[in-house]
């Protein structure tokens, strides 16, 4: 029986990736999705902890001005081996800081072929699609897949609580001076 | 008129599945194909291994066996590429079948209401009697989402 052709790429276009990992598994972001790439290192200082009910992956949160940026896991995020991450993606347009393993290349995608429909679980949410490269096959992942809005209102309540209770103890240490 | 349809013969693919056959449609095979790579990444979708690379695209491999046979098979021979419906739209996926595939003709007996749902209908084919599969029951897709969720929810529905 014969398909019809697969479907195009919404142009010929190309699109700047970056190839990384997680857990030794290899992912794709485009990059113009990336605005900021920071050591993991650095997070200690930076990062204050979180903690939501069921809501493993996320452990820590960045503030930056008004704004706070959710750390997500990547390995738990993916059900992957659990890994520490090296390197944080901050994702333009979203609340997430991503961690990952490392960054393995820069490249560029000439195709990005749509989750074939069996697939039909979290990973619709998780991914943009799939691209081949060098014969490969690479999962691109989408920005925004990875807290969902009910994810961010749980980190947002526990983020409330965590604020509410420095308060109460400053309040209480201030007092007892 | 050919021979074969004024006598409501239609063409069958049999497959093998460890020591057991079965039958699908021969209008929904694309072709049999020698085992390649399979591309694992992350996912939740049960049955679902991975992807193979066939032709410039992203073949999903659905591996049937323990749904047909109550076990995983871990020898492969062949990949049986179907077409999948998905409402109006059509996929390849790839099946792993441990044999030879042949193309018989046969009249199909419609299933009846006790069969279960991946069961089209049955087929006798050398003394022996075989399942067609409804790959769309078969193999995962959207409605089966809508079935598991449904099925979640029948439990509080009850008084």
């Amino acid at each position: 029986m014969r398909l019809a052709a697969p479907a195009k790429p919404s142009s010929a276009k190309t699109e700047q990736i970056i190839l990384f990992r997680v857990s030794g598994q290899l992912f794709a972001v485009s990059s113009a999705s990336v605005q900021e790439v920071r050591s993991a290192d650095s997070m200690p200082g930076a990062a204050t902890e979180i903690s939501a009910t069921g809501l493993r992956k996320v452990r820590h949160v960045l503030r930056r001005g008004d704004r706070s940026l959710f750390i997500v896991n990547g390995a738990m995020h993916f059900g992957l081996h659990a890994a520490e991450g090296a390197l944080l993606f901050v994702l333009r347009k979203t609340r997430t800081a991503l961690l990952i393993d490392g960054i393995e290349k820069m490249t560029t995608m000439t195709r990005l072929q749509a989750l074939p429909l069996s697939f039909c679980h979290e990973e619709r949410q998780w991914y943009r699609g799939l691209t081949a490269l060098d014969q490969t096959v690479v999962p691109v992942v989408h920005p925004e897949g990875f807290l969902s809005p009910e994810e961010l209102a749980l980190l947002d309540a526990a983020l409330l609580q965590t604020d509410n209770s420095a308060a109460a103890a400053f309040e209480e240490t201030d007092s007892s001076q | 008129m050919t021979v074969a349809a004024e006598l409501g013969l239609q063409s069958f693919v049999l497959l093998r599945l460890g020591e057991r056959r079965f039958a699908v449609s021969a209008n929904q095979i694309a072709e049999l194909v020698a085992p390649s790579r399979i591309f694992r990444f992350p996912h939740k979708t049960p049955k679902l291994e991975g992807v193979i690379l066939r032709r410039g695209r992203i073949v999903p491999v659905c591996d049937v066996s323990e749904m047909l046979l109550g076990k995983r098979l871990t020898s492969r021979r062949f990949y049986l590429i179907a077409v999948r419906n998905y409402g109006t739209q059509k996929e390849w996926i790839a099946m792993p079948v441990t044999g030879e595939c042949e193309l018989i003709n046969a009249e199909m007996m419609a299933a009846v209401e006790s069969d279960a749902p991946h069961v089209a209908g049955w087929l006798s084919h050398d003394g022996d009697v075989i399942e067609v599969l409804n790959l769309d029951a078969l193999t995962p897709g959207p409605e089966h989402l809508l079935a598991e969720a449904a099925a979640r929810q029948r439990p509080e529905a009850r008084p």
